[in-house]
């Protein structure tokens, strides 16, 4: 077993002897980066606690925190400093390191962090007294420590007086004080080399062997340093810099460097540097040949003034902008596209002349490689957000244009879209309109849950070229029926898009085609959009594309219209063939919890370990199983990328407490009446809080095989027996708009999706949690339930959780009645007319235990359980109707 | 390998301690408070404030008779329970002896609000020292009653050190984050005073509770700390801290796991959890402290969440925090439990019961090295 050193912020950071290099931040120090140095001489400390919000998002798990400056009051200044990341939780996550020269500034830091720090640095430099009563001080403040190795004639730089310094610090720390030897970091030096003075040139292997022989002899103790000094000589030839870093800490860290203070922005990967570069380096790095100096710095030289060609990574800046544009593009690479596109905004006459050449040029190759399968969805969205930065830069000279002349470049067509009314699912249609826009469409994005009226309204105020509606829930399909037939009362001419999880080319072609004499088409995904909207609006091809689209849909209709639905039989037969158990001999089990419950914050954490994944790569338009699909020969590659980011930011959206989970369940004494399921109020079952009112399978199935409904799985009242039956509504999606802000404003659609994309997977993991701890304690029925993720995901368990809107249970308005039993808006869900939750990201329910309760698809039901229905619910035909209208088509044959 | 550990935390106390025992000093239990954590389940006692509560006392008791000299002090002092160590000792003796009754190993003094900055709410700054000074002298004598009664039970004075009221991680004033309404110096100064009359009045162990922001434990370590340097001895501490949100973390915002990493300097006899949630609510914070604290681990929650209902604001029946305890026992979790608040006798009584034939919690095996560096 190690002795791991335990280090804290907010999170634990505990570094065992299987740990990986830990980061150390390095630009919240005043001596080491200028930038932040103005900050705080200029007492702008909330731009300084920016640039600790950067160094932690990007990686740093520690922070050095230096205010060592002549002009500055350092005590004060560290006081404050810490004090104000202290209630910056994305910041205060991470352990601090607490630098100074000076011990006072030390001492005033220590009393302002409540975790466990590391101080930077105590030494022998003053002798012996001194060292140890700085050293019991930090102990008794629970710190960690830096020891330098420095004593009363200075700072060692030879193997011999490293090694021999920090033995004798190490003897006097643990036996003098007894400071636990796993939180003694050495720091042998790092001092400059290559300098041209010949002493200087060992330094680097003195630094490697003195780490070596530390992590040997000196048990449980690690080893630090500033990595930065080491290229000192080189300062200005980043590349060269970076090649040395990169080489040193390679030999460091194989010798047992556990940390160090770096900037991650200038590390490389071993072996991805260029191989001559990387030889000459190591050449200096481990003192291999008496002329390594000068090779490297005659080789720096031409590295400098060769243009970098060998370089992979920088060689594209060389190219010319219109090239460098169009490479930031394609690699979706954003840190340099503004200065390149207003470089190439004063290169081009007109602003406009940006967007249609050297822009456009880049989005079309990205284009022709998402459409021949080269690249992506998450790859393009990733250019998308370069292109829309790049726009973003070029639309104030454009409309400075536009003022003075009245004239501007014109995009391909404008296409209007919007989730409809009643439904607030949008990632879709989101990642269609930045595919457009990717492609010089005007994209105007009316949101969601926007009424037809606005739609219509819209692309006639904005002469819109094409109309594109989208949703995902069922009674979303009526809705685009009903804009379909306003659009035929306007006598409107713009072709009509179809998209969304639901949608479907027959439903389209039979259900919503029929009532607009204009066009419309059904686009099944992203990658399919740029080509139906270019066809549309392309004088040559249009006429040809609508008539092919036309005739597939009637012959699509006219192969609907033939085909056999399945056989329905009475609702009276149905009900005789109901699946039946032997209640007499069932012992329904009591739940621990009668009533309702609510869960507030739960841990994000948690809830990410019951997420099934296999749904994120769909958002994605990546097929296939997971986690199979990371290894894909086609899509693998991508698959991963996109994994590792959501996990890199499911990660941000835990830590961070992006989102907030709600949830509340009640569990009833519950009995079924028919096809009806009774909730009560009371143990007496005197009083009905809830009916959920069921539908029964009604086609004619096989031998032996039941017209299931949900009723089935509930003790019926005239049973006398006690049952129970549940409910649940969760959601991850709280608080999800401050962060969609952000990205927004930074035009990150992107992120954007992907975090909608995280929140969908959180409250179905939430709602997977949420079943499982019903099953093993509030109901209880399966205390010793242990099923790993996998199997939960494959239903291994006792009891369903039916939803509304899915096929067991296709009616959405009983979610009206669902919240009002759970009370749902107090935990901040509710619902649109249509039934949509809010927020999106929500899941509601019923829980049923029966041990042979099963999901089933109701499928087409008859006209006589549709009046049955209405008549026992109380609701108006239409509303019924509508209810059912998508997943049951009651077409009695 | 306990041994190894006791030297390494004090390399002074084991030859000095015997000089250093003064008339109210008790000696240095951790041998035998170790000893006893290796065969069984302690047991701490259960809440004092809200035994107190049901006791309805109205501000005549809280000021006490003539001789306590707090007839004509300037403001109330109704619900300064710590105060009734000095004006009513009759009942916190009366709840001591009932929860030592119950089966209490551990009794906790009645201090929780007894540091000067708490107490400045009452404005009884002056009577700081001699509250603690009391509540330990009062504990001690009802303890070793309790010791000779039952031989083979002998009975501990935990010294109880509050989170007080303010907190040094959190800005009160939400326009200014960087502010804060108590500094480090002033929470080391205060709990310094409070430990002093604590070890004055001979408690055996010192008991840092409640911690809802780790960086006011630690001043209460430090002054701890440096308390047993000056004096040049040692008790064993408990470090209990607070989750107070169902995502897991303290009212600072840390998990436990960086709870534990934050006070661990101090080598704990045990650390622990206590309060807020309930046992129910509680159970994957102790899984996961017990997972990596290499110490014994204790555990005192509320009697379940709080009911603004009942009497107590606590109703969760003795069982059924009896069964939730049991259950942490039974996984192997604990080495102290108890209760806190809304707990009485009878839950303490139901406690001691539900663990009384299940094994202790084992440390995590020492690592075979730690002989080698200390």
């Amino acid at each position: 077993m190690s002795h791991p050193t335990r280090l804290s912020g907010l999170e634990p950071l505990t570094i065992g002897d299987d740990s990986l290099f830990v980061n150390v931040g390095e630009r919240t120090n005043v001596t080491g980066s200028r930038a932040f140095a103005k900050l705080i001489l200029a007492g702008d400390y909330a731009g300084a606690v920016e640039i600790a919000r950067q160094q932690v998002q990007n990686g740093a798990q520690l922070i050095d925190v230096n205010m060592d400056e002549a002009m500055l009051d350092s005590k004060a200044a560290m006081m404050r400093f810490l004090q104000l990341i202290a209630g910056e939780p994305d910041i205060a996550r991470v352990p601090v390191m607490i630098d100074s020269s000076k011990w006072e500034v030390i001492e005033a830091g220590l009393k302002c962090v409540q975790g466990k720090g590391v101080v930077n640095s105590i030494s022998l430099k003053e002798g012996e007294s001194e060292f140890l009563r700085q050293a019991r001080l930090v102990r008794r403040y629970g710190a960690a420590a830096v020891v330098m190795a420095f004593d009363e004639t200075g700072q060692a730089d030879s193997l011999q007086r490293k090694v021999e310094i920090c033995e004798r610090a190490y003897r006097l720390l643990t036996e003098k004080t007894g400071f636990p030897p796993e939180d003694i970091i050495f720091d042998p030096n790092i001092f400059a080399i290559a300098t041209g003075i010949e002493e200087h040139n060992n330094y680097a292997v003195d630094f490697i062997a003195a780490t070596r022989w530390i992590r040997q002899h000196l048990l449980h103790a690690k080893v630090s340093g500033g990595v930065s000094n080491v290229s000192f000589s080189f300062r200005g030839n980043d590349p060269v810099r970076e090649a040395i870093h990169t080489v040193f800490l390679y030999h460091a860290i194989r010798a047992g460097m556990t940390m160090g203070i770096v900037n991650a922005g200038q590390l490389g990967v071993y072996d991805e540097l260029d191989p001559e570069l990387r030889e000459r380096a190591e050449d200096v790095v481990l003192n291999r040949r008496p002329d390594a100096t000068e090779r490297l710095v005659s080789f720096a030289d031409t590295y400098k003034t060769k243009a970098k060609v060998s370089s992979e990574d920088l060689a594209w800046r060389q190219r010319s902008v219109d090239e460098r544009l169009s490479h930031a593009l394609v690699k979706g690479i954003a840190t340099f596209i503004i200065e390149d596109t207003e470089e190439a905004r004063q290169k081009y006459p007109r602003p406009i002349e940006v967007i249609e050449g050297p822009l456009m040029a880049g989005m079309n190759v990205v284009g022709d490689l998402f459409g021949a399968g080269k690249m992506f969805l998450p790859q393009v969205v990733k250019s998308a957000r370069v292109m829309k930065q790049a726009v973003a830069h070029l639309v104030p000279y454009i409309e400075a244009e536009k003022a003075r002349s009245g004239n501007a470049g014109r995009p391909r067509g404008t296409v209007v879209m919007a989730t409809v009314k009643g439904d607030v699912h949008d990632i879709g249609k989101n990642i269609v309109g930045v595919v457009l826009q990717c492609n010089n469409f005007e994209v105007i994005d009316l949101g969601v849950m926007v009424p037809g009226q606005k739609i219509l309204d819209t692309a006639r105020d904005r002469n819109a070229d094409v109309v594109g509606l989208s949703g995902l829930i069922t009674p979303s399909l009526e809705e685009m029926g009903r804009v379909a037939a306003e659009m035929e009362r306007r006598g409107m001419l713009q072709p009509l898009l179809i998209g969304g999880a639901t949608t479907s080319r027959v439903h389209t072609a039979v259900k919503i085609a029929p009532n607009f004499s204009g066009v419309t088409v059904y686009v099944p995904d992203a990658s399919r959009a740029v080509g139906v909207v270019t066809q549309l609006l392309s004088a040559g091809s249009k006429s040809a594309y609508v008539a092919q689209v036309a005739a597939d849909y009637e012959r699509i209709r006219a192969q609907h219209a033939q085909k056999k639905g399945p056989t329905l039989i009475p609702l009276e037969a149905a009900r005789a063939n109901a699946w039946r158990t032997d209640w007499e001999h069932y012992a329904p089990s009591r739940p621990q919890l009668i009533g309702r419950r609510e869960f507030r914050n739960a841990d994000l954490g948690e809830l990410a370990q019951f997420i099934d994944w296999a749904p994120f790569f769909q958002t994605w338009e990546l097929a296939g199983r997971f986690p199979e699909i990371l290894d894909d020969p086609v899509v693998g590659e991508t698959a991963r990328a996109v994994y590792a980011e959501g996990q890199s930011m499911l990660k941000r959206v835990i830590d961070g407490r992006w989102l907030t989970a709600n949830g509340v369940v009640a569990l009833l004494p519950a009995n079924s009446v028919g096809d009806d399921i009774e909730f009560y109020a009371n143990e007496a079952r005197t009083r009905v809080a809830m009916t959920w009112r069921n539908l029964r399978q009604q086609n004619q199935r096989p031998t032996g095989k039941s017209n299931y409904c949900l009723a089935d799985f509930v003790a019926p009242k005239t049973s006398g027996l006690a049952d129970y039956a549940g409910a649940f509504a969760v959601t991850a999606g709280l608080g999800i708009e401050r962060k969609l802000a952000e990205f927004e404003a930074s035009k990150d659609d992107y992120s954007a999706i992907m975090l909608k994309a995280l929140a969908d997977r959180l409250a179905e993991a939430f709602a997977e949690w949420m079943h499982r701890k019903v099953r093993r304690e509030l109901w209880g029925y399966a205390s010793d339930e242990r099923l790993g993720n996998a199997e939960l995901i494959r239903e291994e368990y006792r009891g369903i959780r039916p939803a509304p809107g899915y096929p067991a249970c296709p009616d959405h308005a009983v979610k009206a009645e669902l919240f009002e039993l759970l009370e749902a808006s107090k935990i901040g869900m509710w619902l649109s007319e249509n039934y949509a939750m809010l927020p999106a990201a929500s899941v509601a329910g019923f829980y049923l235990a029966h041990p042979e309760a099963t999901y089933f698809a109701v499928g087409k039901i008859g006209e006589d359980q549709i009046e049955d229905f209405i008549r026992r619910s109380g609701r108006g035909d239409n509303a019924a109707r509508q209810s059912f209208a998508a997943t049951v088509q009651p077409m009695a044959s | 390998m306990q041994l190894k550990r006791l030297r390494f935390k004090n390399p002074l106390g084991g030859k000095l301690n015997g000089f250093f025992v003064g008339k109210n000093m008790t000696d240095d239990k951790t041998a035998l408070l170790t000893e006893l954590l290796e065969q069984r389940i302690l047991i701490l006692d259960g809440a004092m404030g809200t035994m107190i509560q049901a006791r309805k006392l109205d501000e005549a008791d809280y000021r006490g008779e003539e001789a306590c000299g707090l007839r004509d002090h300037a403001c109330d002092v109704k619900g300064d329970n710590d105060l009734l160590t000095l004006t009513r000792p009759d009942v916190i003796r009366d709840i001591h002896h009932a929860f030592l009754e119950a089966g209490a190993d551990i009794i906790e003094t009645n201090t929780f609000n007894a540091t000067r900055i708490a107490q400045a709410d009452y404005g009884l700054q002056s009577r700081v020292r001699e509250i603690n000074f009391a509540a330990a002298r009062l504990a001690r004598e009802c303890a070793d009653t309790w010791s000779t009664k039952t031989p083979g039970k002998p009975r501990f004075v935990a010294g109880a050190l509050g989170p007080t009221n303010r907190t040094a991680t959190l800005s009160p004033d939400v326009n200014d984050p960087g502010f804060r309404n108590v500094t480090y110096d002033e929470l080391v100064a205060a709990y310094g005073e409070a430990v002093d009359g604590l070890v004055e009045g001979g408690v055996d162990l010192l008991l840092v509770e409640t911690v809802f922001d780790t960086l006011n434990a630690r001043a209460a370590l430090f002054a701890i700390d440096q308390y047993f340097e000056e004096h040049a001895m040692r008790l064993p501490v408990i470090v209990s801290g607070t989750i107070t949100d169902a995502s897991g973390r303290t009212l600072s915002g840390q998990t436990t796991e960086a709870f534990w990493n934050s006070v661990r300097h101090v080598r704990p006899l045990a650390v622990g959890l206590n309060c807020a949630l309930g046992a129910a609510m509680m159970r994957p914070y102790i899984e996961e402290l017990s997972r990596v604290a290499d110490t014994f681990v204790s555990c005192y929650p509320n009697a379940g969440l709080p009911n603004p209902m009942s009497d107590t604001g606590y109703d969760e029946a003795p069982e059924t925090t009896a069964r939730l305890i049991g259950d942490f026992a039974k996984s192997g979790f604990v080495n102290i439990v108890g209760g806190c608040c809304g707990t009485t006798p009878e839950h303490i009584r139901a406690i001691a019961r539900a663990v009384s034939t299940v094994a202790p919690r084992k440390l995590p095996a020492q690592p075979a090295a730690e002989a080698l560096s200390a």
